[in-house]
């Protein structure tokens, strides 16, 4: 097989998922089970789901037949919603628990980060734990012995190396912990979301140390939220979807494919005193007209707030404001700073944003919608009413994350177009 | 380049060489454990001898004196304490072997290692108090100017037999408290009950002829008889069928610890 470093065939893992057990697995739990062996009763499982209804346990598949071949060498991304079955795949690899079905063969050895930090005893001193971690993840004492200086240089810390770590700070303790795992050494590394620790200046680091780790012909397996640091890192990604292996081939194909499914659609919501006296949706529209949920650097996006006004509005204004993946409000556009307003609306309406220059590049950009009168009245107010997503593909090179320009928008009224309102 | 195949209930073919490829971390465990143990105490390591020494004393007034069990000539403090020792290490590192599992489940669900690491690891730590307080008992003997004779050349073996019994009756415990967290409110009952049921406070010669090999079911009757023939110069009779016994229920122990923490090992990650 020669240049296979993983390969995985058909690989299941099944949870049995138990509802409403307020003793857990106790003892008592079990006496009253009796009989049925408490631990992989088969004939118990089947008859639990056929009827999930009823019993008070069901099963949850993590990931279904689930199979690939990584190359030697290769860096991997993996990437996924939450719940996709990520962090399970890697356990699996890294032995921690067992697959329900499947076989995995691995050539040369594993080591694997899953959390930074693994083992920290804030009772012990930054060296008795850069020593301790070292071999919880598998580095002999002589490794980390000759590695030692350079930890501790990576870490900054060398004037608090012999102070217990419950008295760091939280950012000390993190770069130490990453700098630890930063410099195993092993022929496979298999890696989830550590990167995000510490300020920019050091997440910057570990970034770089990473494309290190990742040009030395070692094989790689990555997860990451962060977009970005896998578009940099990996040639080829996997996606998951709910278990299974949805699409795999060049990083860039993949995760525009993963940004198009992972951005939420419109959102929808009726308001009003009695029941559904009006109706808000927000749909946006890329620059050829086509619905889409991708923020691209460079093209004209469109963002209808549709109203269905049941009761006439007088003087309606619309506002939207977006916010960064962690709410920080970046930008709001208030209707009535512009000044084609309709008097009034009833029945179908859509308030248009034609957003000429996007050129914002976040992982993740959250619309909220707001309706209301000149004066003041709000009618409604929509709450993440729609998530977008960058095309890190479309940002020229020398524009880096978190730009910024400032849009060049226009807004319009129009009464809601027939073929546009059945989406 | 190794070759590593992951399977659904596949036996790891290479266990017992992980186990040893692993031995640094275990040293590291064990030695982390030590560390820690008497971090932010005022009396430090003096804990260990200030324990068995102070329930030494209490032993001896109740049974020595009030009681007034027979002690074969020997000084009644140094009996109590011959037993104490083993005693002592057992349920120290039964406890804790027991509670192990449980409380590194941070390491567990991230980390791959042999998990008979951490409960062994936990045997270590106790070992190391009991050797700690060994130096006590070879103050007393001092005191009481009561020196140990060849015999003493056979403590290493009854040693190895208290550290497997802890490390059976540790293993399964650790792997059963792991799903049924009943077990910690068990453990300390169970070292309470044991700490009367087995001869601490008095010489197992007490017990009726005809009752010995059934109290000999307990592997810490075996031990603990052992201790006091070796360090006491034989001056307390020694049961042989009933060193059998307990050396059995010993051996059954380690084995069906060993092969139950194997068969659900692999499902700690997933139900701790």
């Amino acid at each position: 097989m020669g240049d296979i470093a993983i390969k995985v065939e058909g690989l299941s893992k099944r949870y049995v998922l138990n509802h409403q057990r307020a003793s857990g697995d106790g003892l008592r739990h079990i006496l009253q089970e009796k009989l049925t062996s408490p631990f992989r009763g088969f004939s118990k499982k089947e008859q639990v789901s056929s009827n999930p209804g009823v019993s008070n346990s069901e099963e949850f598949w993590a990931l279904k037949d689930v199979s690939f071949d990584i190359k030697q060498g290769d860096v991997v991304g993996i990437i996924g919603r939450n719940g996709a079955g990520k962090s399970t795949l890697l356990k699996i690899l890294s032995r921690i628990t067992e697959p329900t079905s499947g076989r995995i063969s691995i050539e040369g050895r594993v080591a694997s980060l899953l959390e930074v930090g693994t083992g920290f005893h804030p009772e012990l001193t930054g060296r008795e734990n850069i020593f301790l971690n070292g071999a919880i993840l598998g580095m002999k004492r002589v490794e980390i012995q000759s590695k030692f200086d350079e930890i501790v240089g990576f870490a900054e810390i060398d004037r608090f190396l012999d102070t217990p770590v419950k008295r760091y700070s939280s950012g000390m303790y993190v770069r130490l912990a990453f700098a630890v795992s930063a410099h195993l050494e092993t022929d496979i590394l298999i890696v989830d979301e550590v990167l995000a620790v510490g300020d920019v200046q050091f997440q910057k680091k570990c970034l770089g140390k990473m494309q290190d780790v990742s040009t030395r012909g070692r094989t790689v397996l990555f997860v990451s939220h962060n977009m970005e640091a896998i578009q940099r890192l990996c040639k080829t990604c996997k996606l998951l979807e709910n278990g299974s292996m949805r699409l795999e081939g060049p990083s860039t194909d993949v995760l525009r494919k993963y940004l198009e499914l992972s951005s939420t659609a419109a959102k929808q919501a009726t308001f009003g005193a009695k029941g559904a006296q009006y109706e808000i949706k927000i749909r946006v529209f890329d620059a050829t007209g086509k619905p889409t949920r991708i923020w691209r650097y460079d093209e004209s996006l469109e963002i209808r707030v549709c109203i269905n006004a049941r009761v006439p509005i007088d003087e309606p204004v619309v506002d939207i404001t977006f916010y960064d993946a962690r709410r920080i409000r970046l930008i709001a556009l208030e209707g009535a700073k512009f000044i084609n307003c309709p008097r009034s609306v009833s029945g179908e309406w859509d308030a248009i944003f034609v957003i000429e220059n996007p050129g914002l590049t976040l992982e993740e950009i959250i619309i909220d919608v707001g309706v209301r009168t000149r004066g003041g009245v709000y009618f409604a107010l929509l709450e993440n009413a729609a998530m977008l997503s960058s095309d890190f593909s479309s940002v020229p090179q020398q524009a880096s994350a978190g730009t910024l320009l400032f849009p060049h928008v226009t807004h319009r009224w129009e009464p809601t177009a027939k073929p546009r309102s059945n989406q | 380049m190794e070759k590593l195949i992951i399977e659904a209930g596949r036996q790891e073919r290479h266990y017992w060489r992980d186990l040893w490829r692993y031995r640094e971390l275990f040293y590291f465990l064990a030695w982390r454990d030590i560390l820690v143990r008497y971090k932010q105490t005022v009396v430090g390591v003096a804990w260990s001898l200030l324990r068995p020494f102070l329930s030494m004393v209490v032993f001896t007034v109740v049974f020595g004196n009030l009681a007034d069990m027979p002690s074969n000539g020997v000084p009644y403090p140094l009996l109590v304490f011959a037993g104490m020792l083993p005693w002592q290490f057992f349920s120290n590192a039964f406890s804790d072997a027991g509670n192990s599992l449980v409380g590194n489940s941070n390491l567990i669900s991230k980390v791959y290692f042999p998990r008979l690491i951490i409960p062994a690891g936990s045997v270590v730590v106790g070992f190391v108090d009991f050797l700690i307080s060994g130096v006590l008992l070879a103050g007393m003997m001092l005191w009481f100017g009561f020196a140990p004779d060849w015999r003493i050349l056979s403590l290493p073996l009854f040693l190895l037999i208290a550290i497997a019994t802890s490390l059976g009756t540790g293993f399964l415990l650790a792997a059963l408290t792991v799903k049924y967290r009943d077990f910690r409110f068990i453990v300390p009952f169970i070292v309470q009950f044991g700490l009367y049921v087995s001869p601490v406070g008095f010489s197992s010669s007490v017990v009726p002829e005809k009752y010995r090999l059934l109290y000999s079911i307990n592997p810490m009757v075996g031990v603990i008889d052992g201790f006091r023939w070796a360090l006491l110069r034989g001056q307390c009779d020694f049961h042989l069928p009933g060193f059998f016994v307990s050396l059995g229920v010993t051996m059954v122990t380690l084995l069906t610890g060993v092969w139950y923490f194997r068969r659900v090992e692999k499902t700690f990650a997933d139900v701790i």
